[in-house]
This record gives structure tokens, sequence and C-alpha cells, in this order.
């Protein structure tokens, strides 16, 4: 049974170097699994997912870029916010994205102004995208045509590639945001409407993290930064993690330096390896050093534990993410019940 | 592991910039350990005897408390437990974003109008969250550190943006926008006062006004005009302003320090930066790789270390020796990716001098710390200016 039957909005942050563009589309992958539509949506403008599955960077519009296990189909959307807007446009006021008056607001940088002169616009543009998206029912005029999703909306669930920890519940809690320039007008409605796919039980907001200090801490704080503006935190994706090789006991004289030196030379003379004094002084070190790393990373365990949240772990991978490796990790988190 | 390695890149000399620069600004896309190579930097200055400040935007907690800083208040502070044998002191600060605006607006507005700017909810969420004010600001308070002349070096540490290029183009950004066509087309109305300007503006204006009014509502848009009629007699502060500082970015003196960590993002990120500087014509002192794996005993390669693990693990009863030759090879097998990515950005950019910071089982937080990678940046030497 997945831990998250009830969302169909999985938003997935982290901070800067945890991996929280690889992660979102593994769990994209994983809840597309056995048939199911899935749509991954970016809003920083990156073409990470083009990269990651491998295909040219995507226009503004929702492609499929893989099949999930099982026959499922994953979706890629890349939000801009300049699109964006001219989409609100045509479709609150018929402003065809095509047509000369479009083609004027872009040409006189107009669109670019109205996105920076209100900083929230910005956001409530891309969240507003996102809500669609998740609200979306049927098969529409851009997307997957055909049947709609299990349950009549065109996807079953919706992962939102999101901003970094330090900046999520600004980004997510627009009508704060939007509240101090807006108080009443389509802006306002908007963001209402946002607001309320977001605070409601279809919304999950996992963060991303690795055992280190610094990743650790924002996300505890990234964590009570949400709950504090009411924003619902789902799960801990915890990432890169390396396999336990040492025993315990082994690990603790690792990092006292008591590890048995000649126990060591014994084994690697059996396999046939020389054992120099050099050599087995690097391997020493190097123990050591994987001793006090797994050390922090258990104490970032227990901080994390703190937050009570269901907690997902990721192997750290030897090489550089690839479509297969993208595969193994959403079969991981499945496996986890993540999905 | 390649067969026909490059040329080996120059080594970045840290301590000859370290003792001639004025400004050295680090750089690089977030999560590389920028912050903390800023303030062990400026450790090391200090301790070579050069009056250095050194300015963060937003340090780890434990980072911050090790020099001294609790506080966000835009104060250099003296930090303490520096050496000072050779003549040297350390300030810090962490930026306030919004102080700094305010401060501008102060010292540029005309007497009257500074308390309409600041009072005017627009200018509040600009001055709090416009995606490049962060920027803009840390430029200018470089700018006006650099203008007390109270020190010799001011290192600064810049914002963590999802690409290092932000940061040059924010200035330019926010000056565009707050001087720009738009703002005066918005203008119109507040001077002309009333809907009377739009018989006289263009189609393609008046839907734009049109629009924008439907989208953010005419008080924000109200908001805006006041703002910017306010703000008009600063704008030439501003303009001059940032030329100022684009300019302190090009004079001698300045070295810029690209930051990476050996992973193809950051690399990549790195490889634009050192692109972009030598196009704007900015000063390139070297790229700091951060957090890179070694390892003593490279000589016995992964493959065999691999190999001799499974025999044991086959035979049984040597599980320590098993478990140390995997990590072994683990080790060897990312040292040596990592290698293979840092010379394919120095096959790219053969002139760009590189030096390597080793990863560190656990994060900096204090002097000690800071000094430690400081001497790795300088290829292992302690601080002391040789006789």
């Amino acid at each position: 049974m997945a831990d998250f039957p009830d969302v169909r909005l999985h938003v997935v942050t982290g901070k800067g170097g945890t991996g929280k563009t690889t992660v979102a589309a593994a769990l994209g992958l994983a809840l597309a699994s056995g048939g199911r539509r899935v749509l991954l949506v970016e809003v920083e403008g990156r073409q990470s997912f083009a990269q990651l599955f491998d295909t040219p960077p995507l226009p503004y519009e929702e492609r499929k870029v893989a099949v999930a296990p099982g026959g499922g189909e994953v979706y890629v959307l890349s939000v801009d916010p300049e699109d964006a807007l001219l989409d609100y446009l045509h479709m609150f006021y018929k402003l065809s994205p095509t047509g000369v008056g479009a083609r004027a607001l872009r040409r006189m940088g107009a669109i670019e102004f109205a996105t920076t002169i209100a900083p929230g616009l910005r956001d409530v543009l891309l969240t507003g995208k996102v809500k669609e998206a998740v609200v979306r029912r049927g098969a529409g005029t851009t997307g997957p045509r055909g049947r709609a999703g299990s349950d009549g909306h065109t996807y079953d669930a919706v992962v939102l590639d999101a901003p970094p920890t330090g900046r999520i519940a600004r980004f997510l809690n627009i009508s704060s945001e939007i509240g101090g320039l807006a108080k009443v007008g389509p802006l306002k409605t908007q963001s209402d409407g946002v607001m309320a796919v977001f605070r409601s039980p279809q919304t999950a907001v996992h963060l991303v993290t690795l055992l280190e200090e610094m990743p650790v801490q924002e996300t505890i704080d990234g964590a009570a930064e949400l709950a504090s503006v009411g924003l619902p935190v789902g799960a801990v994706v915890v990432n890169a993690v390396r396999a336990p090789l040492l025993s315990p006991l082994a690990l603790r004289d690792a990092e006292a330096g008591t590890l048995d030196r000649s126990a060591l030379v014994a084994g690697l003379e059996k396999s046939g390896l020389d054992a120099p004094d050099p050599l087995v002084d690097a391997l020493l070190a190097e123990t050591a050093d994987h001793a006090t790393r797994v050390a922090l990373e258990e104490r970032g365990r227990d901080t994390l534990a703190a937050l009570e949240r269901p907690s997902y772990e990721l192997p750290l991978l030897p090489d550089a993410v690839d479509l297969s490796s993208l595969y193994e990790l959403a079969r991981l988190l499945q496996a986890q019940g993540i999905a | 592991m390649s067969t026909r390695p490059g040329p080996a890149p120059v080594r970045f000399d840290v301590d000859a910039v370290l003792d001639r620069a004025s400004i050295l600004v680090c750089t690089g896309s977030g999560g590389v350990g920028k912050t903390t190579t800023a303030a062990a930097l400026a450790l090391r200055a200090a301790e070579r005897g050069r009056r250095t400040v050194v300015l963060t935007i937003d340090p780890a907690r434990r980072l911050a408390q090790s020099m001294g800083l609790s506080e966000l208040d835009n104060t250099p502070r003296r930090v303490e437990g520096i050496d000072p044998a050779n003549g040297g002191s350390l300030d810090a600060m962490m930026l306030d974003m919004k102080r700094t605006f305010d401060e501008i607006v102060v010292t540029h507005a005309e007497p009257g109008k500074a308390e309409a700017i600041l009072g005017n909810p627009f200018y509040q969420a600009l001055s709090s969250s416009f995606a490049g004010t962060q920027e803009y600001m840390a430029m200018e308070k470089l700018g006006q550190l650099q203008a007390t002349g109270d020190h010799d070096l001011v290192v600064v540490d810049t914002p963590p943006t999802r690409s290092a290029l932000d940061f040059l183009d924010a200035p330019e950004r926010l000056t565009t926008f707050l001087d720009g066509r738009m703002i005066r087309i918005l203008l119109t109305p507040a001077k002309a006062g009333g809907k009377a300007y739009l018989r006289v503006l263009s189609g393609s204006i008046t839907l734009f006004t049109n629009v924008i009014t439907k989208i953010i509502g005419a008080q924000v848009l109200q908001d805006v005009s006041q703002f910017i009629a306010a703000l008009e007699t600063m704008f030439g502060g501003f303009r001059e302003r940032a030329q100022g500082t684009y300019d302190l970015l090009k004079a001698p003196g300045t070295a810029f320090v690209v930051v990476a960590a050996p992973e193809r993002d950051a690399l990549r990120e790195a490889a634009y930066f050192v692109e972009r500087l030598a196009q704007e014509s900015m000063p390139l002192a070297g790229l700091v790789v951060n957090r890179v794996h070694r390892s003593g005993g490279a000589g016995l390669t992964a493959e065999r270390s691999v190999a001799a693990a499974q025999s044991l693990e086959e035979a049984g009863g040597h599980d320590l020796a098993a478990a140390v030759l995997r990590l072994h090879a683990d080790r060897v097998a990312l040292a040596a990716r990592e290698r293979r990515l840092q010379e394919r950005f120095s096959g790219a950019h053969p002139r760009v001098p590189v030096v390597e910071v080793a990863a560190q089982p656990g994060d900096v937080h204090d002097l000690d710390g800071l000094r430690a990678v400081g001497e790795d940046l300088a290829g292992g030497q302690a601080a002391a200016v040789p006789a």
C-alpha cells in the first residue's frame, strides 16, 4: 500500500546539491508504475528533466518522455513565467498567444515587466499552472489526449520539482505574498484557488536531503517553515546514502583509530595482495574517514527522525545518473512504499 | 585514466592573489562550499598580514557563530582568535539586503520623499523579494566597504543563485527595470492624473495597461506608479551606482575566484562563468575545486581491490579486510571520476589556474577548520609570510 494514497500533487524540494530533481523524476516514474499517468513539472527553466530523460530541450507543452514499468506514462512540462502569463491571458481574457496582441506584449518586454513588478505574480503564474494540471479533468487541449486518468483526472499525479528548501515556503505560500499587493481582483482570486489545493490533503511537500549537517538543518528548518504556513509536509527522502560495509564495532574502532591492523594485513595477504606499510596506512586512513562520515550520517538520521515523517533512503550512485539508474531509483522508492 | 591526459592545469597560486588583490569575489553555483571558501580565504589573508573584511550572504549558523556573527546587522565585526603576528586583522559581516536598499533610498531621495518610498507596499516587496535585489545589494555593499578604505582586502561571497551568472546580470536587470520604458509608460498616468492618458497612448500600450490592470489589480498599479514617481529623482543615482560597482569589478586589484565541486553540473556552471568573465573583461584569478576525494593508496586499483575483496568474501573469515578493500575501490573509482570531470574542464579552459581542496568528512565550523581549508587552498603551506 502506498503511503500517500490521497496525494495528487507531490512537491519535491531540497537544498541545492541534494539531488531533488533526480528524486522528483524517480518519484514520477514510481507513481506512474502500473499504468498510471504522471506529469512532472519544472518551474526554473533549467531543462533538467530533458537531460535526465535524455530528450532534446522541451518546449512549453506537456510531452511524454518515458514509459513506466507496467505501462504507465510520464509527461514533462517545463514552465516559463512568460509563457505561463500568455497562457493565463489566453484562458481568462481570450488573448491568443500567437496573435498580434501577444506579439506586441512580448516585443515591448511587457511580459517580463509584468512578471517583475509584482514579485509574487511570477510565483502565482507558475503555481497556477501546476494547480491547473492537478485539477484538470478529461483530455485537455494540451498534453495527453484520449482517455482520462483512472478517476477522471487528466493526470493521476503531478510531481513538481520546486525551488530549493530555503525558498519553498515563500514560493508555495503565494497568498501571503500576493496579500500584501493585491487585496482583491483576479490575481487574488487566482492565488486563493491555488492555496486551497496546496493546503488540502491532496498535496504533500517532500524534502530531499543528504545526511550532512547543512542539508539536514535546512530540512528541519524547511519543514518547520512549511508547517507554520499550513502547508502539508510529506516525506523525507534521504539521498546518496552509503552502503554500510563495516560492522558497528569496526566502525567504532576505525573512528577511534584502533582498527586491527594485523587482521587487515593478514586479509590483504590472504587475497594475494602485497601489504606494504604505506598502503595499509592509506587504507586505514580511508576507513577512518568513512567511519567519521557514517557517524555524522547517523547523527543526521537521528535529527531527521524528530520530524516524525515517513522517510525513504536512496543509495549513493557510483556514476552520474542516467536513464537506467533513474528506473532503479524509482523501483527503490516504490519498494519503500512512497508510491 | 585517459590514455592521453592533457597538460596539467596551471596551479592556482592563492597566496599571491591574497597578498595583492583589493577585492576578491567568490562565485559559483549553490551547494559547492562557496561561503566556506570565502571565509577561509579571508582568514588566510588576515593571517598573512592584510586588514581583511569578509562579506557573507547566508552562512550556515555554526560557521557564522565561529566568526562571531550572531546577527544580521550590516556592520563589519571584528573576528576574534586570528593570529595577529603579521599585522593583519579580520572583520566579518552578514548582508542585510533590505537595510542596504533602504540606505540607498535615504541617501539619494529628495528630502521628504524617502519616507513615501520606504512606506510604499510595492517598494517593500521589491526590496525584500525581487529576484536580483540580493545580488544588487551585495555589490552595493561591496562598493561601500571598499570606499571606506578601512581594509586592504574585501572578500565577498555571492548569493546562492541558481546560476552563477545571475549574479553578474542582476544589477543590470534591476536598473533596467527601474529605469526602463515600461516604467515611463506607467508613470504617465500618475502625472496626468486619471485615465485621460489612455487616449494618447498607442493601441498596444493601452492593451498592455489594461491587461496589467486586470491581472494585478488597479491598486498594485497605483502603488507601482506612486513608487516610481517618488523614485524618479533617484534614477540617476541608481544608474550611477550600478555603473560604479560594475567598473569596480573590472578595476585592477579585483580578482574573481570561481568555486566548484568535482561534479558535472557544478563544473558546467563554472565553465559558463569563466567564459562570461572573459567576455566582460573581468579578471579571473582561478578555480577552486572543493570536496575532492583523494586516495593515498591509488597504486591499488579499484579493479584489483574489488577482485581481492571478492576472493576474501568467497573464502570467508576476513570480513574487515574485505570491507576495507570495497571502501577503497569505491574511493579510487570516485577519485577517478572526479579527475575525469576536471580534465574535461581543464581541456576546454587550459589557462584557468586550478587548486583542489580535499573533501572533509564533516562540515567546517570553526577557525581551525577554516585555517586548514586555507592551507589546502595554498597547497599545504602554513599562512606565515615567508621571510
